[in-house]
């Protein structure tokens, strides 16, 4: 019984007592919400253009921070740097559609889902021979991202907001709103929509499927990058961010693999709901739960819909 | 053919009796009507055909047989026994076999083991035994293996008989995919565009191996073919549906004379 | 010329099911086992057996492990570490309870509990498919983790936190703990892992491989046939689970001697096991000892064996060189052989059996 009442009632009681506190879990929450977002929403951009299940998105978004860090650590100035880190993930792209893409092509998807595992391990031994394996500090100054905290009292206590945080969100939602825009109103973007719906119907009226793949890995690079400095502003850039970064999966999971808005939604239930876990129900069990809840989540919703908030219903064939 | 005769049929349904039912079956997909109250019979011992243009709901209606879809309305009656809802694998354990329009056979395994496979519910050999591949289980692996040897001898795929399937051409899949279904000594065999792709003679062939099966194993068949001569020749009777409903049902030569179906061929003059 | 089977005629099915059915593969499997089991042991060094040989035989048995649900049954899973933990512990609770019942018992009973906690997370495996299951084996792995970490009773409230391996004999020779040599660990786990390989053999021969891969190939086909899904895929990953359950005993106690779990079983090692899965081939019991032999031989030459040339290489380096030839190494093998070595080896003996004439 007494189980029962701290499983089921007294965190909402918490919830009620301090509400400044449950403002600050849930803005934590909507943080890590919108990086998932961003890794999920690389995935997606993959996905829905060629059918490949990238499991190096979240390798990416560390090779991307990675690179820019190692960079200036160089001497290149802030600005080229970023342009330089671009340029990389361009290469980046171009070498992945040639070198595994191309050959792949027509394989199952099981396949090409397992040689993502290899590109990751490649790019992890990459960024780790060239820039060493240490963790490393985002130059958060140097890209004029602010610093600092807002304190903002309400509800009877105070709420801080960190402003990097603000600034994630606010470029998030800039750059979530501009792929869509590119998507619907662009030639690039109508040709990409094709090659998702039927590679060989595009292929047939003359898109060239290479040349999408490679602007799609390039355009996933650029998000990648912009995950990569905002991660890397509020932790640090290290190879351990890879851990972090596979809870896209079961973000992807819950908004379906094809769907922007779902990546999004989906980032924010995951963010919003493992952070609340862990601070309510997590004391229960001795902390630390934060590392599978995501997963838990998403398995129990799968077993009630497995397509996912905004996937079709799916029809088996035979 | 010795194992074949001393088969486990239960012959409790005498040739010429209703052996499968569907009463006013109606199967939807959303707002998709795949099928819209279709009813027909199928008696023991008989080919009956079901044709009809593409996408008249034909495949569907297969599944429905074997458990595979639920219709939304209607009933299905098996033996005497009535039902609406059913798994697939319990449809399969009652004698219900079928082939696959584009042929669903086991990519990776060579016909043996793809034929084997039809064996599986025969088989009932504790996993104990299976540890060590020795006393019972090895027994009754062998015995399935002659039984198996048996319909590659009947269908005349010896020579691939340790070939990976997804090696073979189109014709021999066909042909492997309909031992698999017999392997498991069907009581209703489904066939689904059994000549699809098939030149004149491999067709010639799997003709002679469907009549071959009516005649050797008595086995009951339901079959879909689009070619109209196969349809003629091979059936007893035949349905035919269109848009998802039954437009005429009757003899080939009935069939061949209603209006509504030579109007769902050939199109009707407006 | 010498590799031939003419001449060599079946005359029984039994002959003709049989796992190796040519006079020369019989010959060489024997010789492969009294290599392994009396030469090594006399010639081979301390090094060798305890850095190359002990965790290629763990790594074998836990990529056979994998290969049962993902290359036979067709299923994906990322949680193998975490399964693998799940024996170590069994084993480590099993023998603190009943400390006079011989360890290798033990070793091989604490499999049936992964198979439990695997068959557990296998159940979402009937409603979803493909990638997004590799997600729900994810749940399993950091739960499990979590598990190691967090429930002090599973490593019998050690202050460190670690598993601690005591000592255990059989016939009065010491097999695990401090005192108990190498070479004797090594002849332990050979025989273990030739038991469990025949014992999969066997399975996979027979009707419940054939289930396995029916599933894996078509698995809407396999239920049209009267094959129930939800028991195949549970008995594969049960199946599965116990090899790397056992696999994980060995580990601890066998290999390392005890340790923490948190760096043993992590998500790495998961990644690693399906590596030596991919490279070995996918649905092939050969190709695990294959997969497992090159990953695990790779980093000891980086590490040691490039020194030893002249070739001096810091740790750090050669580790991340390490990751940069197996992550190529994958993608090599997707694009060329996606059968793996395995298949590479299949190719090799049927141009040995026309050798030295190309046809």
């Amino acid at each position: 019984m007494d189980l029962l009442f701290k499983i089921f009632i007294d965190p909402f009681l918490q919830m009620g007592g301090a509400p400044d506190l449950l403002v600050q879990t849930l803005w934590e929450g909507l943080v890590s919400g919108v990086l998932y977002a961003l890794i999920a929403l690389g995935f997606v951009l993959i996905f829905k253009a060629s059918g490949v299940f990238n499991f190096a998105q979240g390798i990416m978004v560390v090779f991307a921070g990675l690179t820019l860090v190692g960079l200036h650590e160089k001497g290149v100035p802030a600005w080229l740097a970023v342009l330089l880190t671009l340029g990389v993930m361009l290469a980046l792209a171009v070498a992945v559609e040639r070198v595994v893409l191309r050959p792949l092509v027509n394989q199952p998807d099981i396949i090409l889902f397992m040689a993502t595992f290899g590109l990751t391990y490649v790019l992890i031994g990459i960024g780790e021979f060239i820039f060493g394996g240490e963790p490393k500090q985002m130059i958060t100054e140097e890209l004029g991202l602010p610093r600092g905290a807002i304190d903002v009292a309400m509800l009877g206590g105070r709420v801080t907001f960190q402003k990097i945080d603000i600034a994630a969100a606010v470029i998030a939602s800039i750059m979530i709103a501009a792929l869509a825009v590119f998507f619907q109103y662009t030639r690039i973007g109508r040709a990409l929509r094709a090659v998702a719906d039927s590679h060989k119907a595009a292929l047939s009226v003359g898109i060239s499927l290479n040349q999408i793949w490679a602007i799609v890995w390039f355009a996933a690079g650029i998000v990648a990058l912009i995950t990569g400095i905002m991660w890397g502003a509020r932790s640090d850039v290290s190879f351990a961010l890879q851990t972090i970064a596979l809870k896209a999966l079961p973000v992807l999971i819950l908004g379906g693999f094809t769907s922007i808005p779902g990546a999004i939604v989906g980032g924010l239930i995951i963010g919003i709901g493992e952070k609340l876990a862990e601070f309510y129900w997590g004391p229960l069990v001795g902390g630390g739960i934060e590392n599978w809840i995501a997963y838990v989540i998403a398995l129990g919703f799968l077993m009630v819909r497995p397509q996912g908030l905004f996937g079709d219903k799916i029809i088996e064939r035979i | 053919m010795n194992a074949m005769n001393q088969s486990e049929f239960r012959q409790d349904i005498a040739p010429g009796e209703t052996l499968l039912a569907v009463d006013n079956v109606t199967l939807r997909f959303g707002g998709v009507k795949a099928i819209t109250d279709v009813s027909f019979d199928i008696r023991k011992g008989e080919v009956r055909a079901i044709i009809g243009p593409n996408g008249a709901g034909k495949t569907s209606m297969l599944n429905v047989i074997n458990g595979f879809y639920h219709p939304q309305e209607g009933r299905i009656t098996y033996r005497g026994q009535t039902r609406s809802k059913m798994r697939p694998h319990v449809a399969a354990s009652q004698g219900i076999a079928r082939t696959f329009q584009n042929v669903a056979l086991f990519k990776g395994m060579t016909t043996l083991d793809n034929i084997m496979v039809g064996r599986t519910l025969k088989m009932r050999t504790p996993f104990f035994w299976h540890l060590f591949r020795h006393g019972p289980a090895m027994r009754e692996e062998i015995e399935h293996r002659k039984f198996v040897e048996e319909i590659i001898d009947f269908l005349e795929i010896e020579h691939i008989r340790k070939v990976p399937v997804g090696k073979l051409p189109y014709g021999l899949q066909k042909r492997v995919e309909l031992g698999r279904a017999l392997a498991m000594q069907p009581e209703l065999l489904l066939l689904d565009e059994p000549m699809a792709g098939m030149n004149l003679e491999e067709k010639e062939d799997m003709c002679r191996f469907i009549l071959d099966t009516k005649d050797q194993y008595g086995t009951t068949i339901a079959l879909i073919e689009h070619d109209m001569g196969v349809v003629m020749d091979l059936s007893d009777r035949v349905v035919v549906l269109e848009y998802g409903q039954k437009i005429a049902d009757g003899t080939p030569d009935e069939v061949k004379k209603n209006q509504k179906v030579i109007d769902a061929y050939l199109g009707v003059a407006h | 010329m010498f590799y031939r089977e003419a001449g060599q005629y079946k005359k029984t099915y039994s002959a003709d099911m049989a796992v190796f059915p040519i006079l020369q593969d019989r010959i060489g499997i024997g010789l492969i086992l009294a290599t392994a089991a009396i030469i090594i042991p006399i010639f081979g060094s301390n090094f060798f057996i305890s850095t190359v040989m002990i965790p290629f035989l763990v790594f074998s048995l836990a990529a056979m492990g994998l290969n049962i649900v993902t290359g036979y049954t067709g299923l994906i899973s990322l949680g193998t570490g975490a399964f693998m933990g799940v024996g170590a512990f069994a084993c480590y609770k099993l023998t603190t309870y009943f400390p006079n019942v011989n360890i290798i018992i033990w070793i091989l009973a604490s499999g049936v509990f992964s198979a439990a906690i695997g068959a557990l997370f296998g159940l979402p495996s009937l409603r979803i498919k493909g990638f997004y299951l590799a997600v729900a084996t994810l749940a399993a792995q950091f739960f499990l983790e979590w598990c190691f970490v967090r429930v002090p009773w599973l490593f019998n409230y050690n202050a460190s936190g670690a598993i601690e391996v005591p000592q255990r004999t059989l016939f009065g020779v010491a097999i695990t703990g401090a005192n108990a040599t190498p070479t004797t660990r090594y002849l332990v786990l050979l025989g273990i892992v030739v038991l469990m390989t025949w014992v999969a053999s066997n399975i996979l021969h027979g009707r419940i491989g054939r289930t396995f891969m029916a599933v894996r190939d078509m698995d809407i086909a396999a239920e049209l046939m009267g094959i129930r899904l939800l028991p195949a895929k549970l008995t594969a990953f049960a199946m599965s689970s116990f090899y790397c359950g056992v696999a994980g005993a060995c580990m601890m106690f066998l290999w390392y001697g005890g340790g923490e779990a948190s760096d043993a079983f992590n998500i790495n090692q998961s990644f690693n096991i399906l590596f030596m899965v991919i490279i070995g081939g996918l649905g092939s019991l050969i190709g695990c000892f294959f997969g497992a032999a090159l990953l695990n031989i790779v980093p000891i030459i980086l590490k040691f064996g490039l020194p030893a040339m002249g070739l001096p290489l810091a740790g750090a380096t050669a580790e991340h060189i390490n990751h940069l030839f197996v992550g190529s190494l994958i993608i090599f093998f997707l694009i060329v052989e996606p059968h793996g070595l395995a298949r590479l080896w299949q190719i090799t003996k049927q141009k040995l059996r026309t050798w030295p004439f190309p046809y």
